[in-house]
């Protein structure tokens, strides 16, 4: 799997491949039109920003942040929404502001932003992300994740939401 | 035996000093120290010194460490208890600055790592055998033994799954080590403390 890691051609290629799937594997409930929304994690929203700005990327890169955002019930492709993500990562803590950034999904409700490498704090190398009612116009219910790695080397993280309209 | 065993006992202590100092070694060599602000860093080995004491209270209990008096012994085993309450003080503190939230979550009960609760446990478990220490003239010799003895094992059990459970400072294997050796310790000591059926004459 090191291979995989290697470069950022083969992450894209490993995180389209888990997207589809993740795509695959959700695809019954969304043809029984039930996609269920992705609860809130318990500490998602621990030092969280509001409103962190949108960015290219977040410090220096090096890191991938990829997921998708699809709406509950008919797991429709959600465009434009704002997902916020913040994590201890080698450039500061989640506390510190250079440490947020946010972006907006593609046609397809996909995201992907480069930030600091991801660094185990507080027991686990793990990322926060946010889908913010408060700051997006989408209709959609506020969503905190907090996603952990499989391991502390890895170099990229896939997340996926599932909004409930508002 | 009338002689005291130099040897064993020069051994013994060297396994012990041992036992410490590498756990602490490696984790002082951490590369997260490089990302991580001096009150966190604090916190962190406020922690890993906390598990090192852990080590020795029941060897001081049991009077197992050789060339202690059992006085000796006793005195010891107070200071570092004191020594033991100071470090997790300091070390749920120094969290606590690093990230409120997340340490609130833990006091709460309802954190989203496992680890955390543990902690929690052994805190709540260690802050009771200390009250139990400095009112134990109260109690009953039988009383005050086996509740001590209860939350010093749930201190033990309680931080050996609150550290192997957290991705840290420490090595993995001097981590696995010392909390083996810890579990191993307290066994030796409670084990043949605990109280036995009785067998009808």
């Amino acid at each position: 799997m090191s291979a995989f890691q290697s470069n950022r051609r083969a992450v894209l290629v490993t995180g389209g491949a888990l997207l589809a799937a993740g795509y695959a594997g959700l695809s019954l409930p969304a043809r029984a039109g039930r996609l269920a929304a992705t609860p809130t994690m318990r500490g998602g929203a621990n030092n969280y920003r509001p409103g962190a700005p949108i960015v290219e990327r977040i410090g220096g890169g090096g890191f991938l942040m990829t997921g998708s955002v699809r709406r509950a019930g008919d797991g429709a492709p959600l465009p434009g929404r704002r997902i916020q993500m913040w994590a201890h990562t080698t450039e500061g803590h989640e506390r510190d502001p250079q440490s947020h950034g946010a972006t907006l999904t593609r046609e397809d409700g996909t995201f992907q932003l480069d930030m600091p490498q991801i660094v185990p704090a507080f027991g686990q190398p793990h990322g926060h992300l946010a889908y913010d009612a408060e700051h997006d116009d989408g209709g959609f219910e506020t969503v905190f994740l907090r996603p952990v790695m499989a391991s502390a080397g890895e170099s990229t993280l896939h997340v996926e939401f599932v909004l409930r309209p508002a | 035996m009338s002689e005291p065993n130099t040897a064993r006992t020069v051994l013994v202590w060297a396994a012990v000093a041992c036992a410490l100092i590498v756990p602490v070694a490696i984790a002082a060599g951490s590369e997260l120290l490089a990302w991580r602000q001096p009150v966190y860093i604090a916190a962190g080995f406020a922690g890993v010194i906390g598990l090192c004491l852990l080590l020795l209270q029941p060897l001081l209990a049991g009077r197992l460490l050789p060339g202690l008096s059992a006085r000796r012994s006793a005195r010891l085993h107070r200071s570092i208890g004191l020594a033991l309450v100071a470090s997790v003080i300091v070390h749920v503190a120094g969290l606590w600055i690093t990230s409120p939230p997340d340490v609130v979550d833990a006091l709460l009960l309802r954190s989203a790592t496992p680890f955390s609760i543990w902690g929690v446990v052994a805190m709540w478990a260690i802050f009771g055998a200390a009250l139990l220490a400095w009112q134990r003239r109260r109690l009953g010799l039988r009383t005050w033994r086996s509740a001590h003895m209860t939350l010093a094992s749930v201190t033990v059990a309680g931080t050996v799954a609150h550290a192997l459970l957290i991705e840290g400072t420490m090595g993995t294997l001097s981590k696995v080590m010392l909390c083996l050796l810890v579990l191993g310790a307290t066994a030796m000591v409670v084990v043949p403390r605990l109280p036995r059926p009785r067998r009808s004459a």
